[in-house]
């Protein structure tokens, strides 16, 4: 069957619809990674996204559902090049064809995502429309597509109830933005206990649970609409409970904390962003999923924070340490999953903030 | 960090001749290095024996040694132009080989040279394979069960602790040379007694047999500052057990997830971390297929045939960015050149699959074995970008050159199941082919997989190709099954094959329907960014398929055709000139654009040309980029045969060819057009008739009396070329020409005994230009590639070179060259006889560029642009010949090749070559000899075997020997004569006769050369193929020409072997 994909500035592509046959308008972002593909449908800081994969050839490796990264996918929409027909790998468990269909995801594959990358890295991300309608109007459409808006995406893929992962070592909060397992897994892995709290949680809340740390997690959309969230941030900032932020939670905390954010032209996703540690100079390739960013001039003006990490590539920030403050926040991505792990260490340097670990497994 | 002052004058060391395992990648690096290191102000020193490499050009380096690579020279070397640092890590091998050896010495130490890139303690931790092994232990990464063994009896024992079967591999030498699988006993004792010999150290590896897991390699980069990135990583297709460089390999990965991808990468850089590597590094893992079990295979701590790949699969320029890092650069302070905008500190992305295909010499070698082992064998490669798997593959098939196009260009078809599913287990060249021939037969891809351990998914690819063939032979030929079959790559003469029409009405078709290729970039970063470098790659995409390629108007444009993958008979001389030509347009104010396929060579460097197409040379493919660049002209001189045998498919396409006309290409090459040319130029020819039966060649050289020449016309390196002696000889002959599609002619010639003369020259259609003349020391009969060239030549009278120059310009005239023309004579005393014209570049372009000082391909581009020669400012005719004797010894890779013969004959086997220049003819030539590592004497022992006709010759090359105090064995019939001859030669048994006989004393290494000259003709002297094998595969030299043996023991008379005078080729005069 025939799919289109419609952009808001009135480009269609061609190509073979692949998934659900649901019609679907989202924000139209793409994403450089060679492998992950199911770590990215399944990253909740996706939702309100359709992904076109930049590596052409998607599914080689087949599905294997204890790599989500979280309960279910997210993506509005998939775009690719070109779907392997057969999947190969010991642990795969499904096609990708199948994943798509059995969630529902519409998606189109066939089409140039070269071309649409090119498009979206010279105009800047936008909305745009899977459809498998083949008399579409685009007259119609075009007004839909620039109407459309993300909305608050973050209560709709935080967990509903509060979860625990036993651990001996210290207590960890992990707010749920969209939180991607590996970041729960890092930390138990490290021993930590850690509690998975609802995104809209009151901070008295979790600070009446006595935490050793809190940990912000990833999320999606726009964080300046998630205002409640901020308040609550802002008295967590308030406490002298050590906290280490990831992505979303590094702009919330920022906003929290009374620094900006802005939206990004084409954002950063990938796995190949060199981030830059400002106090040794060292560069590490970092795992990334960001449409937004910290202005850190702002924070740093006020002393109320100074950068801690940049973007080699374009200068941006990438991470902050607040200034009298026990909280260190990033914009990448050190769990990594899917993406390079170079930067795995700062969850041990979370752990020190905790005051250092006891004979947990490294 | 900013770069380290310090670090003023480096030298470079290069490596050497092209050597199956070792080939034009290093000239790659080493000139982007180079190119690097001046860019910062650095006084390059460079010294590499090869001439053919671009990296030994005044223009790369300031100081240039074409000498030989032995740690004496670089000594000498050290102490003359006293640079302040040695950059060993870009001369693969050999070049880190004599670092190491300098170092552990301590002369570099006493000298204050340092070692800059990477440590010798590094270098170290990272070869040997005991150090690498508790290197691994210690940070916890996997290697297979092993043990480094000195005798063969430790390594049986600790074999049967681990039980069969064992990989064998010995510590420091190339491409695995000497490694192989032992399956029991006695192919443990076999490869392991031969690997301890040549072994630097005289050490092998016994290591447990991980063959069919998946092969999985990860480029790394490091800096002084300890960042590190991953470039890319490759899958091979082949399993563990066939060598990387012979395996068809996939960048990226492809049936990796990323839990596996990340783990290894994870690894590659934990290990390039401990083992402080600063610069580039190849990690090597094989990976278990069920699980996540893997093992580190092996580490190369410097810039490998794998960079070279991985810098053109991804537009990262490893060899570069290695260079500055050796300066004290950090990864984040380089620019990405590509992109302009971007760091070296990330990690390329790609949005295309890239397949790189080995060429193998087995179309040379025919009576060799085309197993695929751990010894590698390719003599090169080919590369091809695409969206798809399946294309990408069927565009590296057709880069091949090797008469394949698809995957039906090798029949198995007469095959039954049985035999094909043996065949399947057979790992040789022809897998993928008979895999194709296997999934027609509907033999189960499951059944394949697990005959062959190739992954599925490949098996899958393979089989989408077949459907398709199938699609195309059954189905009618809808736009909707065009395009498909586009998309895959498949040639428009293949789809005409297949749906029964003509390669023009596909073409015809596909334009009614708006087929056409379009052009992606290579850009590192997957479009992210905005790219700043040309650097293109044909996909089929359908009508909404962007082509990024838009043709440039404002300069004139000219298309300069690359030569493909090296091989036998065409190697990197080729593009050394298409880089010099290149260079050469762009200095007149022309647009230049590259078309070539070897991710190897300079010439596929992103910033030689300034648009670099990485497509096959196919007219098909040549003509799309045509369409749309619509160059002002094309060069195909300086390509070698393969950009020769495009001109007539780009004369019809409308391009101008530039320089000599296609009308006259194929007059030199046409034997009547040729015939009446030398009639109406009064130049003799050695007799000959063009035949196209064996019959017509029996009666020919029945006619012209035998020996007779048969070769066929339109050929390469003196492919399918042989002496005939007898009608049988010629029945055997021809049978083997036509095995080989053959549209053109054979040739049968009479056979002229006498000095083979080479010469190149620049003809501007009025003028010509002859640089120098060369000799050859073999007579002729073999093939002037294989055959020892000197200049000047010595033995000529001053009339014959005289009516030699008169000869070149009546011919290029004749033939109304404009540029180069390669010409070869027979001069028997004052007669000359041409026996070949070339109207393009040749072998010997780059060698007598060199050693005259002539910058030839320059000067032939000048030409072909409408300069004359005396504009230039150079006198016409012969020029004056050079104080100094330049010898180009050709270098063979025989050891490689598992039962190829060894002995010359017309038909090209060498795979490279190495320079020996110097004031007097002897040392010129014991240089000559030592580039090519031919080191003597050693034991003084010989053996001389020669057939009948040759044993009265033979007398005084052998008392020569004797004087240099040779003990000589020698076989019954010349023992004979050379004792009758008052030379103590010592008779020694045959082969089939009791020990000890010929082959205990080779086996028992002490003999320091072999010469045996065995018989003209196809009566394959057994026991002298079986000798000579033997001899090579220990390592004992071998010389099959009376010729090269007397050249031999001239350059060890009367030669200070410890003085050797170093010439600096950039002090060449540029006249």
């Amino acid at each position: 069957m025939k799919a289109f994909l419609i952009l808001e500035d009135g480009h269609v592509f061609t190509g073979t619809s692949i998934g659900s046959a649901r019609e679907v308008i989202s924000e139209i972002v793409f994403n450089t990674s060679m492998t992950g593909y199911l770590e990215v449908m399944t990253d909740p800081s996706y939702a309100g996204q359709a992904v076109c994969m930049t590596y052409p050839l998607i599914g080689n490796y087949g599905i294997c559902y204890e790599d989500q990264e979280s309960r279910k996918p997210w993506v509005d929409g998939f775009i690719v090049r070109e779907l392997s027909r057969v999947p190969s790998n010991f642990r795969s468990v499904d096609t990708i064809q199948h994943f798509l269909e059995k969630h529902d995801i519409p998606g189109i594959a066939g089409i140039d995502t070269r071309a649409l990358t090119k498009i979206l890295r010279e105009k800047g991300t936008m909305n745009g429309m899977i459809t498998v309608n083949e008399n579409y109007d685009l007259d119609a459409i075009i007004p839909r597509l620039k109407a459309y808006t993300t909305g608050k995406v973050v209560e709709k893929v935080t967990c509903r109830e509060k979860d625990v992962l036993k651990g001996n070592g210290p207590k960890v909060a992990l707010m749920d933005f969209g939180a991607k397992r590996n970041i729960a897994r890092s930390l138990n892995k490290r021993g930590c206990q850690v509690t998975v709290y609802p995104a809209l949680t009151p901070a008295e809340e979790i600070l009446k649970d006595r935490p050793d740390g809190i940990m912000l997690s990833n999320g999606p959309g726009d964080p300046k609409e998630c205002t409640s969230i901020i308040e609550e941030i802002r008295k967590l900032y308030e406490s002298d409970v050590p906290i280490f932020a990831i992505c979303l939670g590094h702009q919330l905390m920022a906003l929290a904390a009374g620094g900006d954010t802005h939206k990004m032209k084409y954002g950063h996703r990938g796995g190949n962003h060199p981030v830059k540690d400002l106090a040794t100079g060292r560069v590490y390739i970092s795992s990334q999923n960001h449409g937004y960013v910290v202005d850190a001039e702002e924070l740093e003006k006020k002393h109320i924070a100074r950068p801690a990490f940049i973007n080699v590539n374009d200068g941006t920030n990438e991470g902050m340490i607040y200034e009298g403050k026990n909280i260190f926040t990033v914009q990448f991505h050190p769990e990594a999953c899917p993406g390079p792990q170079d930067s795995g260490y700062l969850f041990d340097r979370f752990m020190e903030m905790m005051g250092g670990n006891n004979n947990a497994e490294k | 960090m900013p770069r380290n002052k310090d670090i003023q004058k480096v030298l470079v060391i290069g490596s050497g001749p092209i050597v199956i395992g070792q080939a034009a990648e290093f000239d790659y690096a080493g000139t982007q290095a180079c190119r690097s290191l001046k860019e910062e102000g650095i006084e390059v020193v460079l010294l590499n024996s090869n001439p053919a490499t671009i990296m030994t050009d005044k223009d790369i380096a300031d100081r240039v040694y074409i000498e030989p690579l032995t740690v004496e020279v670089v000594e000498q070397l050290i102490l003359k132009e006293k640079p302040d640092s040695v950059l060993p890590t870009l001369g693969g091998q050999a070049g880190l080989n004599l670092a190491m050896e300098l170092e552990e010495k301590g002369f570099l130490k006493e000298h204050h040279v340092r070692l800059i890139g990477t440590t010798a303690e590094t270098i170290r931790k990272a070869e040997d394979r005991q150090e690498f092994k508790d290197t691994m232990e210690k940070i916890g990464e996997p290697v297979a069960a092993s043990k480094v063994v000195t005798t063969v009896e430790e390594g049986l024992a600790f074999t049967n602790t681990i039980g069969y079967p064992v990989v064998l591999r010995p510590a420091y030498t190339l491409g695995g040379s000497g490694g192989g699988i032992a399956n029991n006993e006695y192919e443990l004792r076999e490869i392991l007694e031969n690997g301890l010999r040549l072994s630097r150290v005289g050490e092998v590896l016994v290591e447990r047999c991980i063959a069919g897991w998946k092969e999985i390699e990860y480029e790394v980069m490091r800096d002084g500052a300890g960042n590190c990135i991953t470039v890319c990583n490759m899958e091979n297709i082949d399993p563990v057990g066939v060598h990387t460089g012979d395996s068809i390999v996939v960048a990226p990965s492809q049936t990796l997830g990323d839990k596996e991808y990340q783990m290894l990468r994870t690894s590659a850089l934990n290990i390039i971390t401990e083992l402080g590597i600063t610069g580039g590094c190849n990690v090597q893992y094989a990976l278990h297929p069920d699980t996540f079990e893997y093992c580190v295979i092996e580490v190369n701590p410097r810039v490998s045939r794998s960079s070279a790949l991985a810098s053109k699969a991804t537009g990262y320029p490893i060899a570069k960015v290695a260079a500055k890092i050796a300066l004290g650069y950090t990864l984040d302070e380089i620019p990405n050149a590509i992109t302009g905008k971007t760091y070296a500190s990330f990690e390329p992305m790609l949005d295309y699959c890239v397949v790189k295909i080995p060429r193998l010499p087995f179309d040379k070698f025919i009576t060799a074995k085309r197993t695929l082992t751990t010894q590698m064998k390719a003599t090169g490669e080919v590369m091809s970008i695409c969206s798809s798997f399946e294309g990408a593959l069927m565009k590296a098939i057709r880069s091949l050159e090797q008469h394949v196009d698809s995957l039906m260009s090798y029949d198995f078809t007469g095959l039954d199941e049985d035999e094909l599913i043996e065949e399947l287990a057979v790992v040789d060249d022809r897998r993928i082919w008979k895999i194709a021939e296997a999934i027609r037969r509907d033999i189960s891809k499951e059944y394949i997989h697990r005959i062959t351990k190739i992954d599925r998914w490949f098996i899958d690819k393979i089989a989408v190709l077949v459907e398709m063939e199938q699609a195309l032979k059954t189905q009618p030929l809808t736009g909707e099954l065009l395009l498909e079959a586009k998309r895959l790559e498949f040639p428009d003469y293949v789809i005409g094959g297949l749906c029964g029409r003509t390669e023009a009405e596909i073409r015809a078709l596909r334009e009614g329907y708006k087929i056409r290729a379009a052009y992606k970039m290579v850009d590192t970063c997957a479009a992210e960014f905005a790219a700043a470098t040309p650097y293109y790659y044909s996909v089929y995409g359908g009508p909404e398929t962007e082509n990024e390629a838009v043709a440039t108007k404002d300069k004139k444009k000219v298309l300069v055709l690359g030569s493909g993958p090296i091989r036998i008979g065409q190697g990197i001389e080729f593009d050394f000139c298409s880089v010099h030509c290149t260079w050469a347009f762009a200095k007149e104010g022309y647009e230049t654009i590259i078309i070539n396929n070897n991710p190897e060579t300079v010439s596929t460097d992103f910033d030689i040309a300034d648009k670099l197409y990485f497509e096959p040379l196919t007219p098909e493919d040549v003509e799309n980029i045509v369409n749309i660049e619509k160059p002002d002209g094309a060069v195909v001189q300086f390509g070698g045969q393969t950009a020769i045998k495009l001109t007539e498919a780009l004369m019809k396409m409308g391009v101008k060819i530039m320089g000599t006309s296609a009308e006259n290409v194929d007059a030199a090459e046409d034997r009547e057009l040729f015939d009446g040319i030398l009639e109406q130029c009064q130049i003799p020819r050695p007799k000959g008739h063009t035949v196209f039966t064996a019959e017509e060649a029996k009666k020919a050289a029945a006619e012209l009396g035998y020996p007779v020449l048969v070769r066929p016309s339109y050929v390469l390196g003196g492919q399918g070329m042989r002496i005939a002696v007898s009608d049988e000889d010629v029945d055997e002959y021809i049978g083997i020409i036509n095995q080989i599609a053959q549209e053109h002619p054979i040739l049968v010639d009479k056979y002229l005994m006498g000095k083979e003369i080479e010469v190149d020259a620049v003809c501007d259609g009025e003028d010509i230009l002859i640089p120098g003349i060369m000799e050859h020391i073999e007579r002729a009969g073999i093939h002037s590639g294989d055959s020892i060239s000197v200049y000047p030549a010595r033995t000529i009278s001053e009339g014959a070179k005289a009516t030699i120059a008169e000869y070149t310009r009546r011919l290029a005239k004749a033939l109304h060259v404009i540029g180069m023309i390669n010409i070869q004579f027979i001069v028997c005393g004052e007669e000359v006889y041409v026996i070949e014209v070339n109207p393009r570049s040749s072998r010997t372009v780059p060698y007598i560029s060199k050693v005259t000082g002539i910058p030839i391909v320059p000067l032939a581009t000048k030409v072909i642009l409408g300069y004359k020669l005396k504009e230039l400012g150079y006198q016409p005719g012969l020029q004056p010949e050079a104080k100094h004797i330049a010898i180009k010894m050709p270098v063979f890779s025989f050891e490689k090749i598992r039962g190829a013969d060894i002995s010359l004959g017309p038909e090209m086997k060498s795979t490279g070559e190495c320079l020996g220049i110097a004031e007097t003819f002897n040392e010129a030539l014991y240089k000559a000899f030592l580039g090519a590592g031919i080191r003597l004497p050693k034991h003084r022992n010989m053996i001389i075997t020669v057939k009948d006709e040759d044993q009265q010759e033979a007398v005084p090359i052998a008392r020569r020997f004797e004087a240099l105090g040779y003990r000589i064995y020698a076989t019954r019939g010349t023992a004979r004569v050379l004792k009758e001859n008052g030379i103590k030669a010592i008779r020694t048994n045959k082969l089939e006769q009791p020990a000890p006989n010929l082959m205990d004393l080779i086996l028992g290494h002490k003999i320091d050369v072999v010469i045996d000259t065995p018989p003209q003709g196809v009566e394959h002297q057994k026991d002298g193929f079986v000798i000579r094998r033997n001899a090579i595969e220990t390592g004992v030299n071998v010389l099959t020409s009376l010729d090269t043996a007397e050249a031999l023991v001239t350059s060890l008379e009367n030669t200070d072997l410890n003085h050797l005078t170093l010439i600096d080729i950039a002090t060449i005069a540029d006249r």
